[in-house]
């Protein structure tokens, strides 16, 4: 360490060697670098978590565009559009398949407590617009109150998922109706649901007998391969007379979706502002450290400022110590940060994980927030007096 | 460049406040020390012995009056050339304020080093001929905590000297060091004095060190109340 900061700096690594001098002071310094590291890592997980869990179900199905009512923020939120709005899209030449989305929720009671499973409602004879995953099994819904069942569901264990197949399906009851899960498909719990169910529309109707067949939640729609979505779009506007309608493209939805989910949703802002915490403890633990540092030495920079030293050479000991905490602490951070998360994820069944943009950014973040912290303590070393040496 | 009076000061005048409670340190003060010369300023504690240091080190700012550095002038010097004077000089402090956590070897690097184009290497080899000359070359290593006092003494010694300083500034070198590390420090700025042309300014309550003046000048209530030369240095 000493060699290459003194290749760096082109000096003696006096900052280094000052924190270094100390080392259960130096070590104390790097816990709380990497305390602050895992703070931020924790809740950008979550941000994370948020927005992974926000698209998950989109994956499901491979539309083109999404025809919503204008109160339907996300999936599962809002009013219901009438189906015959598919059935005139249908008629523009570009658009080659239509489905109708039917959304709610189901509970489970089970022996580990009730979890609640997002239910989707969908034509089994409209494979097109269905992930490989999902269509693959699809048929297996046209069975009377049949399932397919998210087998990364909270609460639903591995072994009990490996032995669902259409042989051996398992049966449950909700609100008094038996079901039978025919299959599983891989989906993950989310901030609205512990996971998803898949069934016919005929079976979600009797499940929802409140809900009308003519009346789903969204209307997914597939144009032609080489149809120009927002032309289409536009032609979709101009012909469906209900203008309060959202017809957007499925990307613009899911981004939409996503904005709510993390600017609009209580959740959402809460986990931003738990980013934004861990940044100012950060923030203020390096500059504790690097401000207790200079106070420690004081009079050897009053010293080398009698010797003739200017500005620059303090800052650049400070910036030096500043770029060893936020090096060295990141280390322990990520690591402490990638463990954590994991366990998170096991007990949530939430995306929680590392990524690699999310260490470059608490990587980047850390240094930048090291220097920034130094160039302040900085301050202290320029204001001190020489003359009180003597 | 050579200067006769390396340290020249001309009707100084110095106070420490403001408003009711500003007072006078130093008053007219007229000082030149030729070079080579070792002065010892001496005084009884609040005499301005340390004030008159700190305004020839260009720590602090000359207020009223005349300070010439190297035939530099002080008053009213920006910062730039205060730096410059403050590398001219090798200050020697009481406290000896070593870097803690920097080997005798490194702590004197950095007085080579702050001359700028200074590189790693030379300030190395400078600083062990420093600590050589000064009976260190058996401590480079080692840290300050691992130092007696005597020792630590001349290792500031040898930073101070290290740059090969036109004007050395000592505040009670002697007072933490035994008679015979006294001597010995005291002798070593003598003996590198006279080799290298360096003008001493120490002050010092250390009677030992009177005879090995050139001049002695005595302050009081911040006026220069008597210089004694005892030989032409």
């Amino acid at each position: 360490m000493s060699r290459i900061l003194q290749f760096l700096f082109g000096r003696l690594p006096i900052g280094w060697l000052q924190l270094s001098h100390n080392r259960g002071r130096f070590i104390g310094a790097l816990t709380g670098v990497a305390f602050a590291n895992l703070l931020i890592f924790v809740q950008l997980g979550i941000m994370n978590a948020v927005a992974g869990a926000t698209l998950k179900p989109y994956e499901f199905f491979t539309a083109d565009i999404m025809i919503s009512a204008e109160d339907a923020n996300a999936l599962n939120e809002g009013s219901n559009v009438a189906r015959q709005w598919m059935l005139m899209a249908l008629s523009d030449p570009q658009v080659t398949d239509g489905i109708g989305l039917l959304v709610a929720n189901l509970p489970w009671e089970r022996d580990t407590g009730s979890i609640s499973l997002t239910t989707f409602g969908i034509d089994p004879g409209m494979t097109t617009l269905l992930s490989p995953d999902i269509a693959s099994r699809v048929d297996l819904l046209r069975l009377k109150d049949a399932v397919l069942l998210d087998r990364r569901a909270r609460s639903i264990g591995r072994d009990e998922a490996a032995g669902i197949r259409p042989q051996t399906p398992l049966r449950f009851e909700s609100d008094g109706r038996s079901l039978s899960i025919q299959d599983t498909f891989s989906g993950g719990g989310g901030f609205g649901g512990d996971g998803y169910l898949f069934t016919s529309d005929q079976t979600f109707l009797s499940l929802f007998p409140a809900r009308q067949s003519g009346a789903p939640d969204h209307i997914l729609l597939r144009v032609h391969p080489f149809a120009n979505v927002a032309q289409v779009i536009d032609r979709l506007q101009n012909l469906i007379p209900d203008k309060t309608l959202r017809i957007r493209s499925y990307a613009e939805a899911q981004a939409q979706d996503l904005t709510y989910q993390q600017r609009q949703k209580p959740t959402g802002v809460i986990f931003g502002f738990g980013v934004l915490i861990g940044v100012m403890v950060g923030l203020v633990i390096v500059y504790q450290v690097l401000s207790s540092d200079v106070a420690d030495h004081i009079s050897e920079y009053a010293t080398f400022k009698a010797m003739g030293y200017g500005p620059a050479f303090f800052m650049s000991i400070i910036l030096e110590e500043a770029l060893v905490l936020g090096l060295l602490g990141f280390i322990p951070g990520v690591m402490a940060g990638t463990g954590l998360l994991a366990l998170m994820a096991k007990v949530t069944s939430l995306p929680l994980t590392m990524t690699v943009s999310m260490a470059v950014t608490v990587f980047v973040g850390t240094v930048v927030f090291s220097v920034a912290s130094g160039m302040v303590a900085t301050r202290r070393v320029i204001a001190a007096d020489p003359a009180n040496l003597f | 460049m050579k200067h006769e009076y390396p340290i020249v000061l001309k009707g100084l005048n110095h106070w420490f406040g403001t408003g009711d409670i500003r007072k006078q340190a130093i008053f007219h003060l007229d000082m030149s020390l030729p070079q080579g010369s070792f002065t010892v300023l001496m005084g009884p504690s609040g005499s301005g012995k340390t004030t008159v240091l700190t305004l020839v080190g260009a720590l602090r700012a000359v207020e009223e009056g005349s300070v010439r550095l190297m035939g530099t002038e002080l008053h009213a010097a920006d910062e730039a050339v205060l730096r410059w004077a403050r590398r001219q000089i090798g200050f020697i402090f009481q406290a000896h304020n070593l870097h803690e956590s920097l080997t005798a070897t490194q702590n004197v690097m950095m007085g080579a080093m702050v001359h700028s184009g200074v590189a790693d290497a030379p300030a190395r080899a400078a600083a062990r001929h420093a600590l050589d000359l000064v009976g260190l070359s058996h401590r480079l290593d080692y840290l300050p905590e691992k130092l007696s006092g005597g020792q630590k003494q001349r290792v500031a010694v040898a930073r101070a000297l290290v740059g090969n300083p036109s004007i050395i500034l000592a505040d009670e070198p002697t007072a933490a060091l035994d008679k015979d590390s006294a001597a010995e420090v005291v002798d070593l700025l003598v003996r590198l004095g006279r080799e290298r042309g360096t003008t001493t300014l120490m002050v010092t309550h250390d009677n030992r060190i009177l005879e090995r003046a050139d001049q002695i000048m005595t302050l009081e209530d911040g006026r220069l109340v008597k210089t004694e030369t005892s030989r032409s240095p």
